[in-house]
């Protein structure tokens, strides 16, 4: 091998063993990362770990939301029809929440209760999330959608 | 009347952008002079009918033809005039004929700014290539996305544009995020026409540089806008959310920051021709990947257009047509073009081909953590999404190297140099970021790894260019620096202000929720809080609950805020409308909750202190402007000489 073809090579290797391990690193973060969406009816169905962090959809329940009015923690029900998870959270809840309407809380599950680090509702007055739309109609609750396809109201782009 | 105008004006268009896509293409193949010649003028025309069509729409919009479905669903009476103006971009449609128009202007830029730089035949190559694209996005318009279809008998009034988007820094975000997507393809069609031309020559590298510094620009500029955007229309206080939509227009900026870096390497040296060719491909490939992301409707995002899957079937088809049509004629072309240059371990293009490993690896791996949620669904195996601590730890992971190695890159000579000498002038730079990054941390009381560690990293990306500057003039008597010189010690400056700004803001934001009454004032976070009222306020097209609150540092009063909870006419949205006070240090920001149900008349605030905030946006800018300079570098701009080689297209290129 000439001098050039060994230092090409050299190159070429250290590359390729640092994308590959830059690949390892990626797919282990990846893992350890993912968030799974469940609806009340899943968590009831299995048993999730209690470590993991989820996304929780659903319809917040009639008459379940209430204020703490000395920490500020506000702890609602999520439920697809079938089911209904207690949730807490502490901040500022979004502006179109509401009972009755679709919602993703994320956060993690501790016997029982959601603790979510973050809620999240639709973000005008048509918009169901599909996920929440899909775990709806999985577990047989009727619910007025307009889903995206019919609604161009929340449709912009940057 | 102004619809159908507009919409034939499109027809045209798309009409001459198929004449510009052909003729001088076969001209060039021919070595036909008029054919060739015909370039410009086509390029005129079909920058003329785009604006037509462009201001028919906007004229609808302002005139509220609630006729036309783009104006009905995303206008109405009550909007100010510069909202409706704004509209005229706020929806799919819009955007697209925006983005059409763009592309034109960026035609028409290069017909008449690189007419004396580039010779004849590449010229035609290249404007023939951005016909080509052109011809793809119109079709997209005319055949998925019209803005000019009519409803009729029209409604009485129209929806109303998204509040979030009724604001100002929407009027030029998009435009400049645009001005950086379809900037990509101007290096895109270099990269082409150089293909077509026969045995490639460095030249073309050096003709594509200015506008792909340029396009890199102006999606610097784009993103940034965004994420400032979002910081204070949004409420939630964070400047970047690595959400996919965010990832879309920030995977095209990380290929196209490792191609500014390639084709420096490239047009001074020679090396790594194929891989520059390569990056101008994924460059561009990258921003039709994105505007797949956003427009066909795969994701829900806050930023999703409205689905349909016919847009999401037509733009995959285009983006697997023009990758594979320009893979395709590089796996052809390529062969003949390598000729590089050998370097050495330690050398300037070592310390660039590092820069570019690292950035396109940071790009694979927002790829793969946008698009397997997007796999994983489609494959039916559950619904899932990533968490943006992925993005974080690996960028961080990715970033890092390319902090340590960056000051060294000026200092490294072409070719073969010696560690020592590279290292020996930043050595002072190295210590004194180390302690003074140190020392600042700990003043600010902000002792983490997080904070100090990007204290230190700043400072060596800040010193370590000033100190290039400083051996600039000390090698020459007078200090005279080239474009592509000072718009490089700015740009790694400005990531350097950046890099600091992101470690204060990701490990010092302070947030607290709290109740408030009239007539409250709390202490949060060092500042005393005092409510004085809740009013009533009215807009043009809103009214709102206003809390007035007074801040005061110890009794010296330092600003007034006045947070919103709006609530739209057009169809009741709710919308926080959040106070804040910027500082150099640290931004007060303020949001109003919900009212809460005690009968006290409180309200639930978020209070939030974000530290060196500004910093993230001014690095950002510095880096812009940074490129342009760079790009206005004099040999880029020097009239093309006939002698210099020998015309093209007589070894057989052929036609794309």
């Amino acid at each position: 091998m000439t001098p050039t073809r060994k230092k090409r090579l050299t190159i070429v290797g250290a590359v390729i063993l640092s994308v590959g391990a830059a690949t390892a690193v990626a797919l282990t973060a990846l893992q350890d990362n993912l968030t799974f969406f469940v609806s009340p009816s899943d968590v009831y169905a299995q048993t999730m770990p209690d470590d993991r962090h989820l996304r929780l959809g659903g319809l917040v329940a009639e008459g379940s939301v209430s204020r703490d009015p000395q920490s500020m923690e506000v702890s609602f029900s999520v439920t697809d029809g079938a089911h209904t998870i207690p949730v807490t959270f502490i901040g500022l809840l979004p502006t179109l929440f509401r009972e009755g309407q679709g919602v993703i809380a994320h956060g993690r599950l501790d016997n029982g209760v959601f603790h979510a680090r973050e809620v999240l509702a639709r973000h005008d007055e048509t918009y169901m999330p599909n996920e929440v739309a899909r775990a709806l109609d999985a577990a047989g609750t009727p619910h007025q959608v307009s889903m995206p396809g019919t609604e161009t109201k929340s449709s912009y782009n940057y | 009347m102004i619809a159908e105008f507009g919409q034939i004006s499109l027809i045209l268009a798309l009409i001459l952008a198929a004449l510009l896509a052909t003729v001088p293409l076969w001209g060039a193949y021919r070595n036909n002079q008029a054919m060739m010649n015909l370039a410009p003028s086509l390029v005129v025309g079909h920058f003329v009918f785009l604006l037509a069509a462009f201001v028919s729409l906007a004229t609808l919009f302002v005139r509220h033809d609630f006729t036309v479905v783009n104006v009905a669903i995303n206008s109405n009476l009550l909007l100010p005039w510069y909202y409706r103006l704004v509209a005229t971009w706020g929806s799919h449609e819009g955007s697209l004929l925006m983005w059409m128009l763009i592309l034109g202007s960026w035609m028409l830029a290069v017909a008449l700014l690189s007419r004396r730089v580039l010779p004849n035949y590449f010229m035609a190559r290249v404007l023939a290539v951005m016909g080509m694209i052109s011809v793809g996005f119109l079709l997209f318009t005319i055949l998925t996305s019209n803005p000019f279809d009519r409803i009729l008998p029209g409604p009485a009034d129209g929806q109303d544009l998204n509040p979030l988007l009724q604001d100002w820094a929407m009027i030029i975000h998009p435009p400049m995020l645009y001005m950086g997507y379809v900037g990509m393809s101007v290096a895109f069609a270099f990269a082409i026409a150089g293909l077509l031309s026969g045995r490639m020559q460095r030249d073309w590298v050096r003709w594509s540089r200015p506008w792909t510094l340029g396009a890199w620009a102006f999606l610097s500029a784009g993103i940034m806008l965004g994420s400032w955007w979002a910081y204070y229309e949004l409420g939630w206080g964070g400047w970047w959310f690595w959400d996919p939509v965010e990832n879309a227009s920030f995977i095209p900026w990380l290929i196209a920051t490792a191609l500014i870096h390639a084709q420096a390497v490239t047009e001074k040296r020679g090396a790594f021709p194929a891989w520059t060719i390569l990056l101008s491909i994924a460059a561009f490939s990258t921003v039709l990947l994105g505007t797949f992301i956003v427009r066909s409707g795969v994701l829900t995002s806050v930023h999703a257009f409205a689905v349909d899957p016919e847009r999401g079937v037509f733009i995959l088809s285009y983006m697997v047509l023009v990758t594979g049509a320009a893979l395709a004629l590089y796996a052809v072309r390529a062969p003949r073009v390598m000729t590089g240059q050998g370097f050495g371990y330690v050398s300037r293009e070592s310390t660039l081909l590092v820069n570019n490993v690292f950035m396109t690896v940071a790009a694979g791996m927002v790829i793969l953590g946008t698009l397997y949620p997007l796999l994983i669904d489609l494959m039916g195996w559950g619904q899932i999404s990533v968490g943006p601590p992925y993005f974080s730890v690996m960028f961080i992971l990715m970033m890092i190297p390319i902090v340590a190695l960056m000051p060294l890159g000026p200092f490294t000579r072409w070719g073969q140099d010696d560690i020592k000498r590279v290292v020996s002038p930043l050595t002072v730079s190295f210590i004194a970021a180390i302690v003074a990054g140190t020392a600042i941390a700990a003043l600010l009381g902000a002792l983490n790894v997080r904070a100090i560690s990007g204290w230190i990293g700043g400072l060596w990306l800040i010193l370590g260019a000033l100190t290039f500057l400083w051996h600039q003039k000390k090698a020459a008597r007078r200090l005279r620096l080239t474009g592509g010189q000072t718009g490089m010690i700015l740009a790694h400056a400005g990531v350097g202000v950046f890099v600091i700004g992101v470690a204060m803001v990701e490990s010092m934001t302070y947030e607290r929720t709290v109740r408030f009454a009239p007539g409250d004032t709390r202490e949060v976070a060092g500042y005393n809080w005092h409510l004085e009222e809740i009013a009533s306020v009215k807009g043009k097209n809103w009214i709102a609950e206003e809390g007035r609150f007074v801040v005061y540092r110890g009794d010296r009063e330092i600003t007034r805020l006045n947070p919103q909870q709006r609530l739209y006419h057009r169809g009741q949205q709710v919308m926080t409308q959040v106070a804040l006070r910027p500082g150099f240090t640290r931004d007060l920001y303020i949001a109003m909750g919900e009212p809460l149900s005690d009968g006290t008349g409180a309200w639930s605030i978020r209070i939030q202190i974000h530290p060196f905030v500004r910093w993230i946006w001014f690095g950002a800018f510095m880096v812009t402007l940074g490129a342009l300079t760079a790009a206005s570098d004099k040999r880029y701009w020097k009239p093309y000489r006939a002698t210099d080689e020998s015309p093209a297209g007589s070894e057989g290129a052929q036609p794309a």
